[in-house]
């Protein structure tokens, strides 16, 4: 019973989303207000319907019911319990239910904390929601059902993929989704706005808080995923420039400018055209992203030809939303009203310099991911476009983005001073420059970029610590009056100190990573001890230990420095004899931000066993640098204050800087 | 009964949900405007004002902007007409969410939906084994067993011939090294891993094989199947008149109705040792005899000649069933899948044995 009331739920999830994607609609065309409160009420019920559906899958997933063809497809009775749970989202069924649940939260929160909306674009913007959930629910339930019934259950499942037998399935998908669906409430106010024929500062006011939650989300869902690719991957890798991982940064790159642009809309009300272009491209990206991991649409054209149907229906997806929000936009967009005016040199240009950048990246990225797939069905032939490609396109952009970013929050609004803005960041600019000089005497006859890329790091963090400290007005002012005027910063300004921090602080964890490594692959005996980077690793033995459905040979290293033992390292093998596949579990030994990583090759017959043993100086502050950003736009998420972008008047005195 | 019960208290809650607002005559939350935004903005300027964030002049400045945006924000609310009733569109919503939300509802489940069947979680199914299971099943549950119990002795007994059977030779030779390590050494342990040894070196006797059959012969000098791979091996080895000496040490000490009689006399016959004797029974000869491509060829004969069969009576699902199985057995998958939409043909006027084709498929491994 529980398999088909899920399946029921979902049923009328569909139905009342085709509700709310009508009714509300003729309410606000008619100013019915029931008609328009249609849509609130509808969106709560359709979250429990949905939240139902998920719940009920689960269920089925951890009494292990085979009767389901998706739990007998991706489970197995000897799972651990949180692997059975995570199991439900390792698919691409279960992952598609996940992904409308996410979307059925997202509106229901709408609809129970827009209270401070005007009636009617609450209205639209849940009508528009409803128009995506509408075709996702007939997505699901046509082509990618997860509550199919076997009448003969069989007594075991097939597994699921081990390399997905691990934690980081239970974070990197939800919080991807919430990033990716997140946008959809972008989408849907820029949708709206776009019907009503109109937008103000207010707007982005109100579509503030749901851009900056779904970008962190999106931003810790992408660094954990990375991070979960270094682990249990056994490369040592941390990005590829896979399509799926292009498909998951695409969206982040064009959810960063669109809440830089969003936030000149609120403050100058500027900009106004572009952030609605940026909020449909935003999730336009992430519906990409979405399919391109759950289909392959990208990563092999095939894709399509073993079940047409699913294919077919994802593009007719893809074309209806993008495409017609873009109609929508090139129709509507000449009626909406122009914004404030600006200097080319202020604020509001730096903003719009960054967008410039972070797009430019953004169609780079896209163009690396899209051209191998286009040439492959023109040509027939396959090509695939790498990490160089990247590095020569997107390196660049990036480098200048990174060199202009601490200049933006030092420019004032309307009309800003380049030369008092350089002037204030003459401290980071020195300590950039002692960074480089020193890095350069330390690691002489290294990468030759190394140095600069260090140094360009350090002025980020330095800049972005220049921005506060000129605003508390430290070591201008007495140093009682700083703390005074540093408590009453705006948790928004803190916001943008941390996010700009961490992306220098990601960059030293890269450049130390790709430059600085050491490694060692070869085959050890037990017995056998390795040098690598000051540290003695000494392979003692090889143990086989049975799992819960896997069987792992799990080999202990004696991790010496100096004479003394730092720690043992257990790297292990395991088998999986449902998918006869195995896994490699890498050891990780964490000494501050640097690590030491092994992962196990196969054993030679003479009792040998090929291992990879890398050290990697600074490696964690990859990973530590979004946090950081993530924190940021918690921070600033958790300022409920309204912004003001207080002008520069023309012929003003230099006063004090403007804050936010 | 409950489940319908369920089904249709969770249209009830899905209709009331559509009718809720629609019936009350005074909405609540008549929803926020944009001169809310502005007027919390002016506010905000005088706090900033006042703890000394921005100064005096760009204050001023501000405020002006801001009084514009609130000034045309105002405006355009009063242009806007009030919210007002429309009794006329609110009872065709109602009509909507009455009849059309249970109406798909039903349609799109009653399609889709298998309200027949009940819940089977594992832990209330019974775990005996089923004649009707395939059996790659019933090895995976002796296996999960013995991964929890690994000192079982009478299980690995159990599951290594079959893995051997199956073609997991390497399976097979650790289930057998642990049946011999658990449930004691005997001499037909050590001849049956010897036999899959050979099994992973592709029936190629290796040295590793050979010493577990000497390992055999120690135990019981009159193993048969011990004694028979040693003179393969020295077949193999090239030293045919070895092999002719074993072999024929064995027919000789062997009792007049032992199974393998044939097989060793054919293999003697093969090093051109002596002579057969006359086969006692022909047929079965026949089928030792043979190498694999002759057996394989045997096989083939049969199944096409089951094949030809049930394109005149397509009725028989059990045959189908047989044909499909024995197609995926000899590796022919694409052949089992035309076998597979043939029987589907055949049957499909028929519900009840399109059924039971159907369920069969399921337990063959393929989905319906």
């Amino acid at each position: 019973m529980i398999a088909e009331a899920g399946h029921y739920a979902l049923v009328l999830a569909l139905g009342l989303a085709l509700i709310q994607s009508t009714v509300p609609l003729l309410g606000a065309r008619w100013r019915d207000a029931a008609l328009m409160n249609v849509a609130r009420s509808t969106a709560l019920a359709q979250l429990l319907f949905v939240a139902m559906s998920f719940i009920a899958l689960v269920t089925l997933h951890v009494t292990s019911d085979f009767s389901v063809v998706n739990v007998y497809e991706n489970s197995h009775s000897l799972k651990p319990l949180i692997y059975k749970i995570t199991g439900v989202w390792g698919n691409h069924e279960g992952s598609m239910l996940l992904w409308v649940s996410i979307l059925a939260l997202f509106g229901g929160l709408v609809a129970a904390f827009g209270n401070n909306l005007p009636l009617s674009l609450r209205a639209h913007v849940l009508a528009v929601q409803a128009w995506v959930a509408g075709a996702f629910y007939l997505f699901i339930l046509m082509t990618s059902n997860p509550f199919l019934r076997i009448a003969n259950p069989p007594i075991e499942g097939r597994d699921l993929n081990p390399i997905l037998q691990d934690i980081g399935l239970a974070v990197h998908p939800p919080m991807l989704y919430l990033g990716y669906v997140g946008f959809s409430i972008s989408f849907s106010f820029a949708v709206a706005a776009l019907l009503e024929g109109r937008i103000d500062a207010a707007w982005a006011r109100w579509v503030r808080p749901w851009t900056l939650m779904a970008w962190i989300f999106l931003t810790l869902g992408i660094a954990m995923g990375s991070y979960w690719a270094y682990y249990e991957l056994g490369w040592g890798g941390w990005w590829f420039w896979d399509p799926v991982e292009n498909a998951s940064l695409m969206p982040w790159l064009a959810g960063t400018a669109l809440l830089h642009s969003a936030l000149v809309m609120e403050k100058r009300n500027a900009l106004k055209v572009w952030t609605i272009l940026l909020s449909i491209l935003t999730f336009s990206l992430s519906l990409l992203g979405t399919f391109l991991v759950r289909s392959g649409v990208l990563t092999s054209v095939h894709a399509f030809a073993t079940d047409p149907a699913r294919g077919v229906f994802i593009l007719l997806i893809l074309c209806v939303f993008i495409g017609g929000s873009l109609s929508l936009f090139a129709w509507r967009a000449s009626a909406l009203k122009q914004g404030g005016l600006f200097a080319p040199i202020s604020r509001e240009g730096a903003l719009v310099l960054n967008n410039l950048f972070l797009t430019v990246a953004c169609a780079t990225v896209l163009t690396g991911t899209l051209y191998p797939m286009a040439y492959e069905v023109l040509s027939s032939d396959k090509i695939s476009v790498g990490a160089p490609f990247f590095q020569l396109t997107f390196g660049p952009v990036f480098v200048a983005l990174l060199l202009a970013v601490p200049f933006g929050p030092l420019l004032a609004w309307k009309r800003g001073d380049l030369l008092g803005a350089t002037q204030r960041l003459l401290a980071a600019g020195i300590a950039a420059l002692i960074a480089i000089a020193l890095v350069w005497a330390w690691t002489y006859g290294g990468a030759t970029l190394a140095p600069l890329a260090i140094g360009l790091a350090v002025f980020v963090v330095m800049g972005a610590l220049c921005d506060v400290a000129e605003r508390i007005g430290l070591f201008r002012m007495p140093l009682s009056i700083s703390l005074r005027r540093a408590r009453g910063l705006p948790r928004a300004a803190w916001g943008t100190m941390f996010a700009h921090a961490g992306l220098g602080i990601a960059l030293i964890g890269i450049v130390c990573e790709t430059t600085g490594n050491t490694e060692y692959i070869g085959a050890m005996r037990p017995g056998d001890v390795v040098p690598i980077a000051g540290y003695q690793l000494k392979l003692d033995g090889l143990t086989p230990r049975p799992g819960p459905n896997f069987s792992e040979t799990i080999a202990q290293f004696i991790v010496k420095r100096d004479g003394a033992t730092v720690s043992t390292m257990t790297p292990s093998k395991r088998s999986f004899a449902t998918r006869g596949m195995s896994t490699t579990e890498a050891a990780l030994l964490t000494r501050g931000a640097s690590q030491l990583y092994i992962s196990l090759g196969d054993a030679t017959a003479d009792g040998a066993i090929a291992v990879r043993i890398y050290h990697k100086p600074l490696v964690l502050l990859i990973w530590w640098g979004p946090v950081l950003m993530a924190f940021g736009g918690l921070l600033s998420l958790s300022d409920r204050r309204l912004r003001v972008g207080a002008p520069k008047p023309a012929k003003a005195p230099r006063a004090l800087q403007p804050a936010e | 009964m409950t489940l319908w019960f369920v089904f249709a208290l969770m249209t009830v809650a899905a209709v009331f949900a559509v009718l809720w607002p629609l019936s009350r005559s005074r909405p609540s939350g008549t929803g926020g405007s944009e001169t809310v935004v502005y007027k919390d903005q002016l506010a905000e300027i005088d706090r900033d004002l006042a703890s000394g964030i921005i100064a005096a002049a760009e204050a001023d400045a501000a405020r002006v902007e801001i009084s514009r945006r609130l000034l045309a924000a105002a405006d355009e609310g009063q242009r806007e007409a009030a919210p007002q009733a429309n009794l006329k569109l609110r009872r065709v919503a109602a009509i909507l969410a009455l009849i059309g939300l249970p109406l798909v509802a039903a349609t799109l489940y009653l399609r889709l939906g298998a309200p027949q069947l009940g819940d089977f979680p594992l832990a209330g199914r019974s775990l005996v084994a089923d004649a009707s299971q395939p059996l790659v099943n019933l090895v995976a549950q002796v296996e999960a067993h013995l991964e929890k119990n690994p000192t079982d002795g009478r299980g690995w007994t159990v599951l290594a011939p079959v893995l051997s059977r199956l073609g997991r030779y390497d399976d097979a030779v650790r289930a057998y090294r642990n049946a011999i390590n658990y449930a004691g050494d005997s001499a037909e342990r050590r001849a049956d891993l010897g036999e899959a040894l050979m099994g992973t070196a592709g029936g190629v006797v290796t040295a590793d094989a050979k010493a577990e059959f000497e390992r055999a012969i120690a135990l019981n000098a009159d193993d048969p199947k011990g004694n028979y791979f040693l003179g393969l091996a020295a077949e193999q080895d090239g030293r045919k008149t070895d092999a002719a000496a074993i072999w024929q040490a064995m027919l000789a000490k062997a009792p007049a109705d032992a199974p393998w009689r044939p097989l060793v006399q054919a293999a003697l016959v093969r090093v051109g040792g002596v002579a057969a004797p006359a086969l006692p029974d022909s047929a079965m000869a026949a089928a030792k005899d043979m190498n694999d491509t002759d057996r394989s060829a045997m096989i083939r004969g049969m199944v096409d000649r089951l094949a030809t069969r049930l394109k005149q009576n397509g009725d028989d699902v059990e045959g189908w069933l047989r044909l499909v199985r024995a197609y995926l057995v000899m590796g022919e998958r694409d052949k089992a899948m035309s076998a597979l939409s043939d029987a589907r043909q055949a049957v499909a006027n028929d519900a009840e044995r399109l059924r039971q084709l159907n369920e069969g498929l399921k337990n063959l491994g393929l989905d319906g």
